[in-house]
C-alpha cells in the first residue's frame, strides 16, 4: 500500500512517462487510483449487498421455488406480483394495517422526537441558562442506559397509566433521542453564528422570529440527520412495540413480520415464508429510498456533527 | 428545552427511578409487595443464569466488537484514500444495511442459514458435504455475531469517515513534505485525529452488545434449541417479566446491567481520552 517517496527528478513528459511505467507514487494529496484496493473493499461490499440480493431474488418465487431452487438465482416461475398481491391481502389485508401504524409511529414519533432534539439543541448551543451542564450531562447519560433497563418500568407505570397496548405506549418514549438532542447541539453550535443572532436582535426580531427566520434554514443539514436516524430507529423498533402492544391491529410491520414467521412453528399455524420475505422487502424499501435521496444533506450533517467531540 | 425536559423526564428519569424503587421490593403470594431490602441483588449475584448470560454477552462483546470496528475503520480509511473507483457507490452501499430493521436482517440471515431453502443447504446439496449448521447451539452465538457486524459496519464506518472528513487538508501537505507516506500518515495523522469518533463508536457497541436482544429473541423460532430464554441478560430480563411475571427481580436484573454498561463505557471513555494528552 506505501511506496516510499522517491526523489527522483521529474522528466517534462513526466505524464507520458507515467502511462507507460507508473512508478509515481500515490501519495496522500494525490491519490491514484487503485485495484487492488478496490477489490478489497469489494469484498466488504459483496458482504453488505449479498443479503438484499438474497432477498429482492427470493421475494420472486412461490413457495414451491422457495425450497427447491438455489437460493442465489432466480426459479423457474417469476411470482413477485402474485406475492406481493398475496403480502397485502393474506389474513384481511393485515400487512396494509401494519404499515398504516409504522407510519403513524414514525410520523407521530420520528417527528415529534425530530422537532424535540432540534429545540433542545439549538437552545443548548445558543443560550446559557443555569444548569445547562448539568442538563446535558443528564442527557448524554442517558445514551448509556440499556433499553431494557427503562423498559421494564415503562412498561409498568404506562400500564398503571391505561397506555399500553395503544399507539401511545410506542410514540410517547420514541420522542426522545438523546443521540438525536447531542448531534444537533454540536451541529447548531457551528451552524449559527452568535454575530448573526446578535444583529437580528438588534434590528428588532424576537427570539421566536429569530429562529424560524434565520437558524432554521441554517440548521436543515443537521434536521435531516437526526430526522433520518430517529426515522430508522422508530421504524426499525421492535423491543418497545413487542412490550408495549398485544394487540395485532396495533402492530408495526416489524412485530407483524415476526409473528408470521413464528406462525411457522406453532402447532396448525400455517406456513408462510413467501409472505414473510416479500414482507421483509416492502417493509426495507422505503428506508432505503429515503437514505439514497436524501444521501446529500445527511452526509454533510454527519460531518459537521463529528468536528467537535 | 423546556419540552424535551418534561417527555425526557417522563421517559428517563421516572422509569429509572421507578426501576430502583422496584428492585428493593418482592411480589409475595400472600400479602402483595414487602420491602426486601437488597435480596434481589443478593439473589441476582448467586443465579447462575445471569452469570451465564453476562458471560455470553462479554464473550460475544470482545470478539465481535474488534471485529466490526476494525472492517468500519479499514473501509473508511480504503474510501477516504481516494484510492478506491467509484467511492460513493461504495459509501452508500456499505451503509444500507443499518437502514434494514433488525427483525428484517435477523429473518434474512436465519433463512440463510438454514438448510432448507437458505444458502447453507444449497451449498450442501450442491457439493454433497454437511456444512457445520450455524443454527446449532455451539455455533449460533458467532451467527449472531455475523448478523449483528454486518448491520453496523456501514454505520461505525460512517462515523469514522466523517471523522476523517473534516481533517484539514493541510496537515496532509505538512505530512507529505515532512517525507511521510500514506501508512505514516494514516498512524501519525488520521488515527489521532479521529480518536474521540473511535471512543464514542467503541461505546456505542459495548452498550449494544450488552442489550443484545431483537437478534437472538427473533432467531429463537427458527433454532429453538440453541437459543435458552437467558441467553443475553435482556432476554433474561424480557422473560423473566413477561414470562414469568418476575418484575421485582427483573428490574433488578437490568439494574445491574445498567450499572455494568455504565461503567465498562466510562472507563473506556476514561482511557479513551487519558491517550489524547
Amino acid at each position: 500500500m506505501s511506496t516510499p517517496v522517491t526523489t527522483a527528478p521529474r522528466s517534462r513528459n513526466a505524464g507520458y512517462a507515467r502511462l507507460r511505467t507508473p512508478r509515481r507514487p500515490s501519495t496522500v494529496t494525490r491519490p491514484r487510483r487503485s485495484v487492488l484496493l478496490t477489490v478489497l473493499t469489494g469484498l466488504i461490499l459483496v458482504y453488505s449487498l449479498l443479503p438484499l440480493g438474497w432477498l429482492l431474488i427470493n421475494a420472486t418465487k412461490t413457495p414451491g421455488g422457495l425450497f427447491d431452487s438455489f437460493g442465489l438465482w432466480f426459479a423457474e416461475d417469476f411470482a413477485l406480483w402474485d406475492n406481493i398481491v398475496a403480502t397485502f391481502t393474506y389474513d384481511g389485508g393485515v400487512f396494509a394495517r401494519w404499515l398504516g401504524n409504522t407510519l403513524l409511529y414514525v410520523v407521530v414519533g420520528a417527528g415529534g422526537a425530530t422537532f424535540l432534539a432540534v429545540l433542545g439543541g439549538y437552545a443548548l448551543a445558543v443560550f446559557d441558562f443555569p444548569g445547562k451542564r448539568a442538563v446535558f450531562a443528564v442527557v448524554i447519560g442517558a445514551v448509556a442506559v440499556p433499553g431494557t433497563a427503562l423498559a421494564v418500568p415503562t412498561f409498568l407505570m404506562f400500564s398503571r397509566m391505561g397506555l399500553t397496548n395503544t399507539p401511545w405506549a410506542v410514540i410517547i418514549p420514541s420522542l426522545i433521542t438523546p443521540f438525536g438532542l447531542y448531534l444537533m447541539w454540536v451541529f447548531a453550535a457551528q451552524a449559527v453564528p452568535r454575530e448573526l443572532l446578535e444583529s437580528a436582535r438588534i434590528d428588532g426580531a424576537g427570539e421566536i422570529r429569530s429562529f424560524f427566520r434565520i437558524s432554521l434554514p441554517l440548521l436543515v443539514p443537521g434536521t435531516v440527520t437526526v430526522l433520518l436516524f430517529s426515522m430508522v430507529a422508530t421504524w426499525n423498533n421492535y423491543f418497545l412495540p413487542l412490550i408495549m402492544i398485544r394487540d395485532p391491529d396495533w402492530f408495526p410491520l416489524t412485530l407483524g413480520l415476526n409473528a408470521w414467521n413464528a406462525q411457522a412453528a406453532t402447532a396448525g399455524g400455517e406456513v408462510v415464508f413467501h409472505l414473510v420475505i416479500t414482507g421483509s422487502l416492502i417493509t426495507i424499501l422505503p428506508l432505503i429510498a429515503a437514505f439514497l435521496l436524501l444521501q446529500r444533506y445527511w452526509q454533510s450533517g454527519l460531518a459537521a456533527g463529528s468536528v467537535k467531540e | 428545552m423546556g419540552p424535551f425536559m418534561v417527555v425526557f423526564a417522563l421517559v428517563f428519569l421516572a422509569p429509572i427511578a421507578y426501576s430502583i424503587y422496584l428492585s428493593f421490593f418482592r411480589d409475595k403470594l400472600v400479602g402483595g409487595n414487602s420491602f426486601v431490602g437488597l435480596e434481589n441483588y443478593q439473589r441476582a449475584m448467586a443465579d447462575p443464569q445471569f452469570w451465564q448470560a453476562l458471560g455470553r454477552v462479554g464473550l460475544f462483546l470482545v470478539v465481535q466488537v474488534p471485529i466490526m470496528l476494525g472492517i468500519a475503520l479499514l473501509v473508511a480509511l480504503a474510501i477516504d484514500s481516494g484510492r478506491l473507483y467509484g467511492r460513493s457507490f461504495f459509501r452508500i452501499s456499505i451503509f444500507l444495511p443499518y437502514a434494514v430493521p433488525a427483525v428484517v436482517a435477523t429473518l434474512m440471515w436465519g433463512f440463510m442459514y438454514g438448510t432448507r431453502f437458505g444458502l447453507v443447504g444449497n451449498i450442501n446439496d450442491a457439493f454433497g458435504i454437511t456444512l457445520p449448521n450455524p443454527l446449532s447451539p455451539e455455533l449460533v452465538l458467532a451467527s449472531i455475531g455475523n448478523i449483528v457486524t454486518w448491520e453496523f459496519i456501514g454505520y461505525n464506518m460512517l462515523i469514522f469517515y466523517s471523522a476523517l472528513r473534516v481533517i484539514p487538508h493541510s496537515l496532509y501537505e505538512a505530512a507529505e513534505i515532512d517525507g511521510a507516506g500514506q501508512l505514516r500518515v494514516i498512524t501519525s495523522v488520521k488515527l489521532p485525529a479521529i480518536r474521540g469518533a473511535m471512543v464514542i463508536a467503541t461505546i456505542f457497541s459495548i452498550i449494544g452488545s450488552f442489550q443484545l436482544f431483537n437478534e437472538p429473541s427473533i432467531l429463537q423460532s427458527l433454532a429453538p434449541n440453541a437459543i435458552t430464554t437467558y441467553f443475553t441478560p435482556n432476554l433474561y430480563t424480557f422473560s423473566l417479566s413477561f414470562a414469568a411475571q418476575q418484575h421485582n427481580y427483573a428490574a433488578t436484573v437490568a439494574i445491574l446491567m445498567g450499572l455494568v454498561t455504565m461503567v465498562i463505557a466510562y472507563a473506556v471513555q476514561l482511557r479513551g481520552m487519558r491517550k489524547d494528552v
